[in-house]
């Protein structure tokens, strides 16, 4: 289920402005990949463009590669809609459909792929989710209720449990805590380490520590200079880039000294 | 508590008289609060004016000569085939004009690129500032005769449905007509309303939808409808508004008797209530007048009716929601 991705040469571009230069890395399959990086440096565009969603924004392009497990995800006879079904997200705020209730929220993907669910099938897939999203006890006597009134961090958790619902291979998060509390953040990286056994997942954090405690590699994202396009400094094992980074710039961030 | 001292806004708190028992509010405030009360206040004292008038104007119309009501005898029987045909217009036109307006608004909002959206929208817009009567004009000189061969083929292949029974219409003024005219009259209401509110669907929710792999109509469905509906009725409201009270338009284009038939494309055709008091208070008897003022207030009612049961209708959706 979980797969792997090839980055090669890969630039991002919006119009005629070049986001992100030159990005070559290997993300590993059943593993966390986290990007950390001062704003604006291209790390959100980067994931984005891993399930085409950049392109979502008017004149977003890119050049280069991406393969995963061998397959070209922006050969001309793919199906941005077919990527997106295969490779779920998360986003900064939880984002709930506001008019359905949490029983619905879940099952949104899955009714998207057009076949029929039977209520039985349904109640399976919103257990099995909400279960492996850690929300099942908190809201499973009251499915039927709006997403909307749940916490910030129960509604992350429901969006968590939407993507997974459709069985991805692969799971890209793009700040998933930065709206939520320490108790709630906690929960989540929990679910991380939890998911990491079936999915491959890629989250982009401002939080070091949080790059720290929850991935096993770790990409470093900064721009050239002020104007310059974002690129990737390195990528390693989240333990060496924690320890003894290549790069001093990547040392210099991460310890804080940064700019 | 020092600092509050360094809270005090530095300009205008020394405008503030705190007085008893109130919260200090500054002039500005003040002044614009008054002035948007004010508004408030006017408009209904407007429509209470309006309401007042058909009121008074109207109930003497209520209880005249049946002479005064020919070619009825009563006032209900004058004005039921009106309030008919102004209700049987109005649903055609909204008929023929919602799925429209909510498909431009939608092309505008989310399909069309920019360089297209914005001339299709100025056009659109424009369509509203032609007045009705060059609608009417167009619609009884030039669609009318055009129609002619549409009346006749609907009366032939669909004369079985009880709005195409025959014999159709050679002049083709006819509710069929009035109906197409008033729904491009009501047209561009509904899609300036709904393409607003479309266009400002949350990108966070669009995002969760396109992201779970929906298709372009799959994210409106599951995003921008729900989001939109409670402004998307109120935009074929205000066009059923219109419609409704449509005058000149209809004038022109309905050979009107006092009938009340379903048929669409026949030579009797039911008057709408607005075009009916356009058409007959030029030669009123002040007795004449008072029922024609009636049927105003009929309308009137109507109206606002129509309007709290769709009210009523969205609130009830959105309390379910909440709960």
């Amino acid at each position: 289920m979980a797969k792997s991705i090839d980055v090669s040469d890969l630039n991002i571009y919006y119009g005629d402005f070049l986001a992100v230069e030159g990005v070559n890395m290997t993300i590993k399959a059943r593993s966390v990949t986290a990007f950390i990086g001062p704003s604006g440096c291209g790390k959100s565009t980067m994931l984005r463009s891993l399930n085409r969603m950049h392109e979502v924004i008017p004149g977003a392009r890119v050049e280069g590669k991406i393969m995963v497990d061998g397959q070209s995800l922006y050969d001309a006879s793919i199906d941005p809609v077919a990527v997106r079904r295969q490779i779920g997200m998360v986003f900064q705020r939880p984002n709930p459909f506001p008019t359905m209730s949490i029983y619905d929220n879940v099952l949104a993907g899955n009714r998207l792929n057009a076949k029929k669910l039977s209520k039985s099938e349904g109640d399976t897939i919103v257990e099995r989710s909400l279960q492996a999203a850690n929300l099942w006890t908190e809201v499973k006597d009251r499915l039927n209720k709006p997403g909307m009134g749940l916490s910030g961090g129960q509604q992350q958790r429901l969006c968590i449990a939407r993507a997974i619902a459709v069985e991805p291979q692969v799971l890209l998060m793009d700040e998933p805590c930065s709206a939520l509390d320490p108790i709630s953040t906690s929960a989540i990286e929990d679910l991380i380490h939890e998911l990491k056994s079936d999915y491959t997942i890629v989250i982009v954090t401002h939080n070091m520590q949080q790059a720290a405690r929850v991935s096993d590699d770790t990409g470093f994202f900064n721009l050239k200079a002020t104007g310059e396009p974002g690129h990737l400094v390195e990528f390693n094992p989240t333990k060496k880039m924690f320890t003894n980074p290549d790069q001093e710039s990547t040392e210099a961030y991460i310890s804080g000294r940064f700019g | 508590m020092s600092a509050t001292s360094s809270l005090a806004p530095p300009d205008g708190g020394r405008e503030v008289e705190p007085a008893a028992g109130k919260a200090p509010r500054s002039r500005g405030d003040r002044v614009f609060a008054g002035t948007a009360r004010a508004a408030g206040i006017a408009i209904l004292v407007a429509l209470a004016g309006v309401f007042v008038f058909l009121t008074v104007e109207g109930l003497p119309g209520l209880s005249q000569t049946a002479a005064t009501y020919t070619p009825n005898t009563s006032f209900l029987s004058y004005v039921a085939p009106l309030l008919f045909g102004t209700v049987l217009a109005a649903v055609l036109a909204l008929l023929l004009a919602v799925p429209f307006a909510f498909g431009i608004a939608l092309f505008i909002s989310h399909y069309a690129p920019r360089r297209l959206a914005v001339p299709v929208a100025y056009v659109v817009d424009l369509l509203a500032a032609v007045p009705s009567v060059v609608f009417g004009l167009w619609g009884a000189r030039s669609l009318a005769p055009y129609l002619v061969g549409a009346h006749d083929w609907l009366a032939a292949h669909l004369g079985w449905l009880p709005f195409f029974d025959g014999p159709a219409s050679v002049t083709g003024r006819t509710v069929f007509t009035a109906g197409i005219v008033l729904a491009i009259m009501v047209l561009p209401i509904i899609t300036a309303i709904s393409r607003e509110i479309f266009a400002q669907t949350p990108r966070l929710n669009e995002e969760a939808a396109l992201a779970l792999g929906a298709t372009r109509w799959e994210m409106i469905r599951l995003t921008v409808f729900p989001y939109a509906r409670s402004g998307m009725v109120s935009a074929v409201m205000l066009g059923l508004g219109r419609a409704l009270g449509e005058t000149m338009a209809v004038a022109m284009v309905l050979s009107a008797s006092p009938v009340v038939t379903l048929n669409l494309i026949s030579n009797t055709n039911p008057a709408t209530i607005a075009s009916n008091i356009a058409s007959s208070f030029t030669e009123a008897t002040p007795a004449k007048l008072h029922v024609l003022i009636a049927t105003g207030l009929v309308l009137f009612a109507f109206t606002f009716a129509v309007n709290f049961a769709a009210r009523w209708v969205v609130g009830r959706s959105a309390r379910r929601m909440a709960r």
